[in-house]
């Protein structure tokens, strides 16, 4: 029976995140245009912006290889699969003791090398730039990340998602500052890898701000709509991620009954709501930097990770 | 023993102000470095302050409000002016890259807390960090006095290594209030004498400066 | 049993190195000789993966009364010497497969037929020694047959110089290892492995030894600062030779510091763990910084090897910290990671350095900026190089992920270590691997994406052709096990467990039991991952979104130019190059460690001539510890050289104080 609950939860949290990421895509942008005095696209625009490209013919280069083809499919697959590891509404999914922390930021990272190679196939100089751009943008943040998740798991004392989101939830933490800066590096982190303002401009085309969109600039058609859902997920997992660590109030335990996973369920996206407002405030009022600027950002989240687990050790539980 | 929130939200702010000393040296625009210098005033009387109330030592709070309106308000405000009129050049040219300063930052951390936790193994545990932080925030003012090559920049140094005095010595268990007001006056005359040499040396700190734009101008090498 | 095996396999390939000498312009002496080699490594592949499979306790000794008359040799199997002797094994056989194809294309086989199988022979010997002057012969036999093959293409300059600073590195290395062996025999002089066991060294002799250890071992492995020889060394090589090198020849090093550090020495030092540990993320960070700025492929992979060495330096440097403070399950932890990581990177390295060699066969270029668009030409070999890409830049569901997961999981303990220097040490080493993690995925799409992506540069990447069977075939028994090794790491893990349990005294929990054959290192609750179940879901998610897509969206599809922003450029010069993706790099992390210095020339308006474009990269390894090592020995030789020109009576004289001196050192000495 329990069995059975296990992989219902673990189905309904993969298709929550499959169906509520290009939402939250939309969600993010009606806010900015609000922001901006605009009215906005409508807050399902992506899910017809996705079922446009699929209808569309695919126009590839000619000496595009089966990299170039295959890539969108595993970027895909590779973010689903760590997006749905990540508690969204429910601790306790069946397939956690797959893929603890430091595995999904690895699995992000074949995301990211599958799609630095697309980058380099077709041989034009954009798609250089966006994969050599990137790849110096993932040299400073996943670092950071690991620190992060260091801090976090010393902490907790485990690097498994429940465990840290149950841990969060109980009353042996406290108020920390390690925390707080393992928050603040996290956002930086995740604003540069989805490639928001300020290290990377998704609305804009123009060279000068490319980093994603250079890497994706000769996909047309279903690769495409591929290739933009699976980025829509990965901003969910970064919310989410987040969410279940920092604010886990509300996500459902082990032990709680069906009322507790509509709690979890209701919380949640309470949660993305609160979170795409913040983004979409921060991007707002932020101007983008200069590329070289960003490896000074993303260095300070590296040293504020590396601050908070040296902190740690001064405190009283360690 | 000590409650637990109270612990941990001195745990917090003396933190926090070791957090803040990092941003001062993240810092490379001079308003910038004044506003989180006002900041890392605010936190320490906010420090002071909750000592004050956990250790029921009310002198300490005149010394949080000492702290609160001459560091956090009235000398940035000042500096303020001073760089207005005297239009010193608004970027802080560093002498080795901000990621090299950052990594520095972080082992002069480590290193008092190597060096402070063994030795203080006897006293309470809330004095312990408190320590070993306010001995990371002194050697992080001095980093960034060593670091920089304008003098505004070495002067909020040398505050901030006034204000890990301040978080020390109240983590000590009090500090009476004359200490507190010969050494906030001594400040304010370092400030006034400062203020005057820079009057007699902005030519020189001008002309370097500005050769110093020409050299930046452009891609870094 | 398996020593006997063992030991005729290694008897056969001995033999095969002298009958080669003569034969080896007959046309059909390659195929043989490489085939013997094969058998030879498929016999003590055998043998040796049974001992470490079935987990034998009890050790398996030989003497043989040949070399030192008093001495004999010694000769010993037990459970970590099986662990290197497959690795070595391995390596070795998909060696001699590549080696019957790839061989077909050496112009100079009476160079490298000799020395192939001797230096096979070599390795082996090395891990099968149990005494102090069998391991030393062993070693310095297997610097010279490599040394031998180094020099094969030896009219090359730069060969020629590699070949020098190889040999000079070497024996520099076996002299280090010669006196940490002479202290560990102590006074009386007994250098077989069971006496130096059951000795008990003071701690000053210890930590000497443990110096002069990880100098002469660290050498050959490819420690920094004293890994220069191998960037010059392993490309220069023929590649099945640089794959054996890189792959296998630096992890006999490495067994060589694991047999002194844990079983010779006995119980560590905590200090010992923090040097071993420092040592090892700075190797790691500085090997892949290196090998970013490299456009030779073969360069690139042998500073890659750099890197991988300080992982695995990183996890004995853990373990020897956690036994010094008698942790010992923790200590098993990261010894199974150090060991998995051993591993692992001989079967990736050997893969990578295979496909360079079969870049190098087709194109005659191991330059990237004078390669590219090979994927389209060298199908097969591309997607071999894309697995070992892969599996290299540490990502799941291939192996080299679960070495660096397993690394994480023990820096992840140090808290439970009382000495705080180690307790600050772990998180930042612990910064140091990610760091390195990430940028040798960088490196990787360099490198993949200069040599086989894009378009082709030259007129010789446009000609290239498939290789031949044969290295086709060694290059996809190294793929599937990477992925096997990935995806089933709890077989593996066990099999390291005897290991482990030999040298620290404990063992990881038996992971081929556990449910869904996840791998739990210490707890359940704690951590554990599942790479099977990951590469499912992944494959799953995959056909799923392309069965969903093939079924409701349109399946036209239309080749046209590129569309580049609508200005495509025909030149294949306008596309990236390996140095020009990594410039972001060296902007950010060059300019402090190579102190990168970049110039731009522009023409004048009005002048013709092209733009210049200047990188300045210093190796400052090289300028702190070699160049004045250089300058000081030039300075002496030059004083000294004058003693050549002396007359005869101030030789004579020379000679009456030499022995008036000694002497007098009686005199005093009784």
């Amino acid at each position: 029976m329990a069995l059975i609950l296990d992989a219902l939860v673990q189905g309904v949290q993969l298709l929550l995140v499959l169906l509520l990421a290009p939402l939250l895509t939309g969600y993010v942008r009606r806010v900015k245009a609000h922001l901006l005095r605009r009215r906005g696209p409508p807050l399902v625009q992506p899910y017809r912006d996705l079922l446009k490209l699929i209808r569309k013919e695919v126009v590839i280069a000619e000496n595009a290889s089966w990299v170039f083809r295959v890539a969108p499919y595993i970027i895909f697959a590779t973010t689903l699969v760590a997006a749905s590891l990540v508690p969204t509404f429910a601790t306790g999914l069946m397939f956690s003791p797959a893929a603890d922390l430091i595995a999904i930021v690895a699995l992000l990272g074949s995301a990211r090398f599958a799609l630095a190679l697309a980058g380099l196939d077709v041989g034009t100089s954009f798609g250089g730039i966006g994969s050599s751009r990137e790849m110096m943008i993932a040299s400073l943040a996943e670092p950071a990340m690991l620190m992060i998740v260091f801090t976090v798991s010393l902490l907790a004392g485990s690097t498994q998602l429940s465990s840290v989101s149950a841990f969060m939830q109980g009353p042996e933490v406290g108020l920390r500052v390690s925390l707080a800066m393992a928050l603040v590096g996290l956002i930086m982190v995740a604003i540069a890898e989805n490639a928001r303002i300020p290290v990377d401009n998704p609305a804009t085309h123009l060279e000068l701000t490319m980093v994603h969109e250079a890497m994706i600039l000769e996909y047309s058609g279903r690769h495409l709509a591929v290739i933009e859902a699976a980025a829509s997920i990965k901003l969910l997992l970064y919310l989410s991620l987040v969410a279940c660590i920092f604010a886990p109030w509300g996500v459902h335990t082990a032990g709680q009954g069906f009322a507790a996973l509509a709690v979890g369920l209701v919380t949640y996206v309470a949660k993305l709501a609160a979170g795409g407002f913040l983004l979409a405030v921060f991007e707002t009022v932020t101007a983008k930097m200069r590329v070289f600027r960003v490896s000074e950002f993303l260095g300070a989240a590296l040293m504020l990770g590396l601050l908070a687990a040296l902190l740690l050790f001064v405190s009283r539980s360690i | 023993m000590i409650d637990r929130l109270a612990f941990d939200v001195a745990h917090l702010f003396a933190g926090g102000l070791v957090l803040v000393s990092f941003m001062l040296l993240y810092q490379d625009r001079m308003f910038g470095l004044l506003n989180i210098f006002a900041l890392h005033a605010l936190v320490v009387s906010l420090s002071v302050a909750w000592q004050a109330y956990i250790q029921q030592a009310p002198h300490l709070y005149i010394t949080a409000a000492i702290a609160l309106v001459v560091k956090a308000i009235i000398i940035p405000v000042a500096l303020h002016r001073i760089i207005v009129r005297l239009g010193i050049h608004r970027t802080i040219e560093t002498v080795v890259g901000i990621g090299q300063t950052m990594l520095a930052g972080i082992a002069l951390v480590a290193l008092s807390i190597l060096v402070m936790l063994p030795i203080t193994a006897q006293a309470g545990t809330l004095a312990r960090e408190d320590l070993a932080f306010s001995l990371s925030v002194i050697l992080l003012g001095l980093l960034m006095m060593i670091s920089r090559r304008n003098a505004v920049s070495q002067i909020i140094g040398f505050m901030s290594i006034e204000n890990g005095l301040i978080l020390a010595a109240t983590a000590a268990k009090g500090m009476p209030l004359v200490v507190e007001i010969s050494v906030a006056f001594s400040i304010l005359v370092a400030l006034i004498v400062i203020g005057i040499f820079l009057f007699r040396i902005r030519e020189r700190f001008d002309t370097v400066d500005v050769h110093a734009l020409e050299r930046f101008r452009g891609e870094q090498p | 049993m398996a020593l006997t095996v063992l030991l005729s396999c290694v008897a056969v390939l001995l033999a095969t190195s002298v009958a080669a000498v003569p034969a080896a312009r007959a046309s059909a002496a390659t195929p043989l000789v490489y085939m013997f080699a094969l058998l030879c490594s498929a016999g003590g592949l055998a043998a040796a993966g049974a001992v470490l499979v079935t987990g034998a306790t009890a050790a398996d000794t030989m003497d043989l009364p040949i070399g030192l008359p008093w001495l004999g040799v010694h000769f010993r199997l037990d459970c970590l010497s099986a662990l290197f002797l497959v690795v070595v094994n391995l390596g070795s056989l998909t060696a001699s497969l590549y080696g019957l194809g790839y061989g077909r294309h050496e112009p100079a086989p009476g160079r490298v037929l000799p020395f192939f199988p001797a230096f096979l022979a070599g390795m082996n010997l090395v891990v099968l020694a149990d005494d102090a002057f069998t391991f030393l012969l062993t070693w310095e036999f297997m610097s010279l047959a490599s040394w031998a093959l180094v020099m094969a293409h030896h009219r090359d300059r730069d060969n020629a110089r590699a070949g020098y600073i190889y040999l000079l590195m070497a024996s520099f290395g076996t002299l280090s290892l010669l006196l940490a062996f002479g202290l560990l025999a102590g006074p009386g002089g007994d250098y077989g492995f069971e006496a130096i066991r059951a000795a008990t060294p003071t701690p000053a002799v210890s930590a000497a030894v443990l110096t002069l250890a990880l100098i002469g071992a660290g050498s050959k492995a490819g420690l920094v600062p004293l890994h220069v020889w191998l960037p010059l060394a392993h490309p220069a090589a023929p590649s099945h030779v640089s794959a054996l090198m890189s792959g296998v020849m630096t992890k006999v090093a490495v067994y060589g510091f694991v047999r002194i550090a844990f079983d010779l020495l006995g119980p560590p030092a905590w200090w010992w763990g923090a040097a071993v540990l420092t040592l090892g993320g700075i190797t790691a960070v500085l090997g892949v910084l290196y090998a970013l700025m490299q456009h030779d492929l073969k360069r690139l992979l042998a500073y890659h090897t750099v890197e991988n060495i300080g992982i695995i330096f990183i996890g004995l440097g853990l373990a020897l910290a956690f036994r010094a403070n008698d942790l010992r399950w923790a200590a098993a932890l990261a010894l199974t990671a150090a060991l998995f990581h051993v591993f692992n990177h001989s079967v990736f390295k050997s893969l990578l350095f295979f496909g360079s060699g079969a870049v190098l066969t087709a194109t005659g270029e191991r330059d990237m900026e004078h390669l590219g668009g090979l994927i389209h030409r060298m199908p097969l070999t591309g997607f071999a190089f894309l697995v070992g890409s892969a599996a290299i830049s540490a990502l799941p569901p291939f192996n080299g992920f679960v070495s660096e997961w397993l690394t994480f999981q023990a820096i992840l303990l140090s808290p439970s270590l009382p000495q705080w220097m180690l307790k600050f040490l772990a998180p930042a080493v612990g910064g140091m691997l990610a760091l390195s993690a990430a940028l040798a995925a960088g490196c990787f799409v360099k490198a993949f994406g200069a040599t086989f992506l894009g378009r082709p540069r030259t007129s010789v990447a446009q000609a290239a052709r498939e290789t031949d069977a044969f290295s086709l075939a060694a290059m996809f028994v190294l793929v599937l096990l990477c992925l096997i090794a990935g995806v089933l790491p709890g077989y593996f893990m066990d099999a390291l467990a005897s290991v482990t349990q030999q040298l620290v005294g404990a063992q990881l929990p038996l992971q081929q039991d556990l449910r869904w054959l996840t791998i739990v290192p210490i707890a359940e609750a704690r951590s554990s991952y599942n790479g099977l179940l990951l590469f499912l879901l992944i494959a799953v998610a995959a056909w799923l979104v392309a069965y969903v897509i093939h079924r409701w969206a349109s399946h036209a599809i239309r080749r046209s130019a590129a569309w580049d922003c609508g200005f495509p450029d025909p030149s294949p010069a306008t596309q990236y190059t390996s140095g020009s993706f990594a410039q972001p790099i060296r902007r950010v992390f060059g300019s402090v460690a190579f102190r990168a210095r970049e110039e731009v020339q522009m023409p004048l308006p009005g002048e013709m001539h092209a733009a210049r474009f200047r990188v300045q990269l210093r190796d400052l390894v090289w300028d702190a510890f070699y160049a004045p090592v250089e300058s000081a020995v030039a300075f002496f030789a030059d004083r000294l050289n004058k003693v050549q020109t002396w007359t005869i009576r101030a030789y004579l004289t020379m000679v009456f104080a030499a022995v008036v001196v000694l002497l007098m050192v009686l005199t005093v000495w009784h």
